[in-house]
């Protein structure tokens, strides 16, 4: 009877069934629901779904090919009270994080009193002297924000990292939804789902707020490395559901500290840019001479007040590894509030004594390079080889700086499909927050990365992570069908039958009998 | 041409455009209920199938449920204004012309057609998603032979203006959804795009949120995008004016036959309206677009069909004919 979930169980905490098995109040429905399903049900919705994606080209290019980034199709549910505390988390925290980048680009208050020290800003390799007086319209920095989250043992919700760059990931919600949709319309049906899809519209809209002062109807664009980049069916999906120009840096000029785009009709003036490309890449006036693909004199452009970058430059300073274990200080400083959503207990290394420890129980920790994204250069303890170890006990003390120690979290599972059967697998959960200057607000959900090799704790899809569809499940109830009923309501719409066209011999004939082979009676179950 | 032959790709036009958007309309409403609960299942089905003219040829009742309106519109192969029936009769008509069409198309007609009842069972199973995207891709394929494989003769205008009365006309039903749906947020106007197609175009034309009035003048208006009810009505009355060159009008008064006058009205009625106007009295508007379509499709008939299948044989008077002194 148990089918797909068979000896289901979890050696994390599982978000579908407690420890004995049995779903929560919020995963009941969906774990009913899983039950009257066969494996090979499943699997040929997930061929529906890889077909489409692959046709869509909802691809994501690593090693010099285009793979389908695999999504499994079991969704999953965060019940509307605890989504209520974690998007309070996420706004609480961005807005401390950008009161920092104000201010560490501008008065400094926060190293003059002693929270953060000064060595900490200026040794960051993302801390970026260009940035330093450019005061951004709006007074926002942090245009889209990725906070990762993750749930450990306890169940307790704990912030991973921030990603204050160019966090990616929206477009994968987007389109993980309106898969699911399509492939298990009837799930929908019986739970109340939030939607995720106006959200580019809600980005669209901060990216306008955020115009320089004067500009009414400002032009937006999307800058892009181009079409080798890792991430480019995002860059375009993203222009495309904005309506905005997807452009290169070679299709951009600056003159006299203005930033125009060059099209048929002309230069055509551009206030807005949502960059996806880093820092370093931007602009080789400012960063690196050698970048092909940056526009020079951007960076002047916005120091002058005429363009507005999103996100900011010099953002980085503020995800470092090192700066994310001050963000409750930040937070306390800042808002005078209590953090809604405490960190993963992580160590700083250029303590001696901190760091003894650490290394001495190297094969239970950590280890991340401070700087680095994507999964890349993390060591786990337990699943390293001795030589792994060796080597990052002595880049440790070669350059404390550059790491940070922090406990291993046994990430929350998912049921998700291995064959015939559901299986534990290990996710994180990266909901995304923007800015517009007045409001911060939050993805309804966001963006679920999965292990899905057994046991893994990896989630990055560059290494055998997939994602999920994430359902923030809502007690709001459908609205009521206006005061009319429907009958009513439709009384006042035009209601003419389309033209019927001439009745022709030959339909007769089909209407005496002539079926396409395999004709179906109507009236037969189903939707 | 032959006057039969006319009127079968007149209706082909007319019937493989309105598989087409019909397809479009339910997948993107029945979409919408699915992934936004404050989407009422039974009032959008209400509003649906008014709009498709349920109300006054369908049960009584209108339904309130997806599975009925889809058995009614999307499953039906008897009623040419269900997505099933009106593939299978837009096949019909081209079984009887198939020499004035090319190969191509009539083999993607009725491929089409006999792929649909195994279609139809899997959506029952697994929803109506997956056949509305196959109507919709056989839809461009039938478009694109037809754009490449005829030459432009009079067949062509008149599949051409069969596909432009039926498209103006359902542009204007896919309005009168909206209409019908109690305005919340603007999301709704969101799914009327959505349902013509014309979500991405109208973003690049816009390039901000979706608000009502922009999008009545997107879909009403636009002289650029294919969908817009004025687009399709000027590409109609292009068709007609080739079939029937000015030349042949009136020399004094400039009246042609009917129709030209007819689609001329409906279109300017609209070209010439003042912006605030737009949205005053939207629903009598819609519907006079819809009359006017369906007075221009019945000159249409009369001028150049003959109006073939209202004749018919009476068997007193045959006798009477033959009996006459």
């Amino acid at each position: 009877m148990e089918g797909l979930l068979a000896g289901y169980r979890s050696a994390a905490y599982d978000e579908m069934v407690d420890a004995d098995g049995v779903p929560y109040p919020h995963t009941k429905s969906l774990h009913e629901a899983l039950q009257l399903l066969s494996a090979a049900d499943l699997t040929e919705r997930g061929a529906v779904r890889a077909r489409s994606f692959l046709e869509q080209g909802i691809t994501f290019s690593s090693s010099g090919r285009e793979w389908v980034f695999p999504l499994d199709l079991i969704p999953r549910l965060i019940p509307e009270p605890e989504w209520e505390h974690i998007e309070a988390g996420v706004v609480q925290r961005v807005r401390a994080l950008e009161a920092f980048l104000a201010d560490v680009y501008g008065d400094r208050r926060v190293l003059a009193d002693g929270v953060v020290p000064h060595s900490l800003v200026v040794t960051s390799s993302n801390f970026t002297r260009e940035a330093a007086g450019i005061r951004p319209p709006g007074g926002v920095r942090v245009h889209l924000a990725g906070i990762d989250l993750v749930r450990g043992s306890d169940g307790m919700i704990r912030v991973l990292e921030d990603n204050l760059r160019v966090p990616s990931g929206i477009s994968y919600v987007v389109e993980n939804r309106e898969a699911l949709t399509r492939v298990f319309p009837g799930l929908f049906l019986e739970q109340q789902v939030q939607p995720v899809a106006n959200y580019v519209a809600t980005m669209l809209d901060s990216l306008r707020a955020t115009a320089p002062r004067g500009v009414s109807d400002p032009t937006v664009v999307l800058m892009t490395p181009g079409v080798h980049n890792s991430a480019y069916f995002e860059h375009a999906f993203l222009a495309r559901k904005m309506g905005i120009e997807l452009v290169e840096g070679r299709d951009l000029i600056c003159r006299d500290n203005v930033l125009y785009m060059r099209t048929t009709s002309g230069q055509r003036r551009v206030d807005v840019v949502y960059r996806r490309i880093d820092d370093d890449f931007l602009d080789p006036l400012q960063f690196r001479p050698d970048s092909m693909i940056g526009c020079p004199g951007l960076v002047n452009a916005a120091r002058a007040g005429n363009v507005t970058l999103a996100n900011a430059i010099g953002n980085g300073v503020a995800d470092d590894k090192l700066t994310y274990t001050y963000v409750p200080d930040l937070i306390r400083y800042y808002l005078g509030e209590e953090p809604l959503l405490p960190n993963v207990p992580t160590y700083r290394l250029d303590d001696p004594d901190v760091r003894a420890d650490c290394l001495g129980r190297a094969d239970r920790l950590v280890f991340k390079p401070v700087d680095g994204s994507g999964g890349h250069g993390i060591v786990i303890g337990p699943q390293a080889s001795d030589e792994e170890l060796a080597e990052m006990i002595r880049k440790v003390a070669e350059l404390p700086r550059a790491y940070v120690a922090q406990e291993l979290v046994l990430l929350s599972t998912v049921p998700s499909q291995d064959g015939d059967l559901l299986k534990p697998r290990h996710v994180d959960l990266r909901p995304f927050a923007t800015n517009d200057g007045d409001r911060i607000r939050v993805l309804p959900g966001g963006l679920t990365r999965v292990a899905l090799r057994e046991g893994s704790l990896v989630v990055n899809s560059s290494q055998g992570g997939g994602s999920k569809d994430t359902w923030v499940l809502t007690s709001r109830p459908r609205l009521p069908a206006v005061d009319a009923a429907p009958e009513v309501l439709a009384a006042t719409l035009p209601a003419q039958a389309p033209d019927p066209g001439p009745v022709t011999g030959q339909a007769q004939q089909q209407q005496q009998g002539f079926r396409p082979p395999g004709a179906l009676e109507s009236g037969r179950v189903g939707c | 041409m032959l006057s039969r032959a006319a009127e079968a790709l007149f209706w082909i036009g007319r019937y493989a455009e309105r598989a087409e958007d019909t397809a479009r309309l339910l997948d993107v409403h029945f979409h919408q209920i699915i992934v936004d609960p404050a989407v009422d299942e039974a009032e959008t089905c209400a509003v649906v199938a008014t709009v498709m003219g349920l109300r006054d040829t369908g049960p009584d009742p209108v339904p309130t449920t997806m599975r009925e309106v889809l058995d009614l519109l999307a499953y039906d192969l008897d009623n040419p204004s269900a997505i099933a029936g009106a593939l299978a009769a837009a096949r019909e008509n081209a079984r009887g012309v198939r020499e004035s069409l090319s190969g191509e198309i009539w083999e993607c007609l009725n491929t089409t057609y006999l792929e649909l009842p195994r279609r139809i069972s899997a959506a029952r199973q697994f929803g109506p998603a997956p056949l509305c995207s196959y109507v919709r891709h056989r839809a461009a394929m039938y478009a694109g032979y037809v754009a490449s494989t005829i030459s432009r003769d009079a067949g062509y205008d008149f599949l051409a203006l069969g596909r432009s009365l039926e498209r103006a006309d359902m542009t204007a039903r896919l309005l009168a959804a909206a209409v019908g749906t109690p305005a919340r947020e603007d999301e709704h106007w969101v799914t009327t795009l959505r349902a013509c197609s014309a979500h991405e175009a109208y973003l690049r034309r816009y390039q901000r949120g979706v608000a009502g009035r922009p999008v009545l003048e997107f879909l009403l208006l636009d002289r650029q995008f294919p969908r817009s009810v004025l687009h399709a009505l000027t590409v109609g009355e292009e068709a007609l004016a080739r079939l029937e060159p000015a030349e042949l009008w009136d020399s004094r008064s400039g009246r042609a036959s009917d129709a030209p006058r007819l689609i001329g009205r409906v279109r300017t009625d609209l070209e010439f309206l003042s912006p605030e106007a737009l949205a005053h009295g939207l629903p009598e508007r819609l519907q006079s677009i819809q009359r006017g379509v369906s007075d221009v499709s019945e000159s249409v008939g009369r001028r150049y069909f003959g109006s073939s299948a209202l004749v018919g044989w009476n068997r007193e008077e045959a006798d009477w004919i033959g009996a006459a002194p």
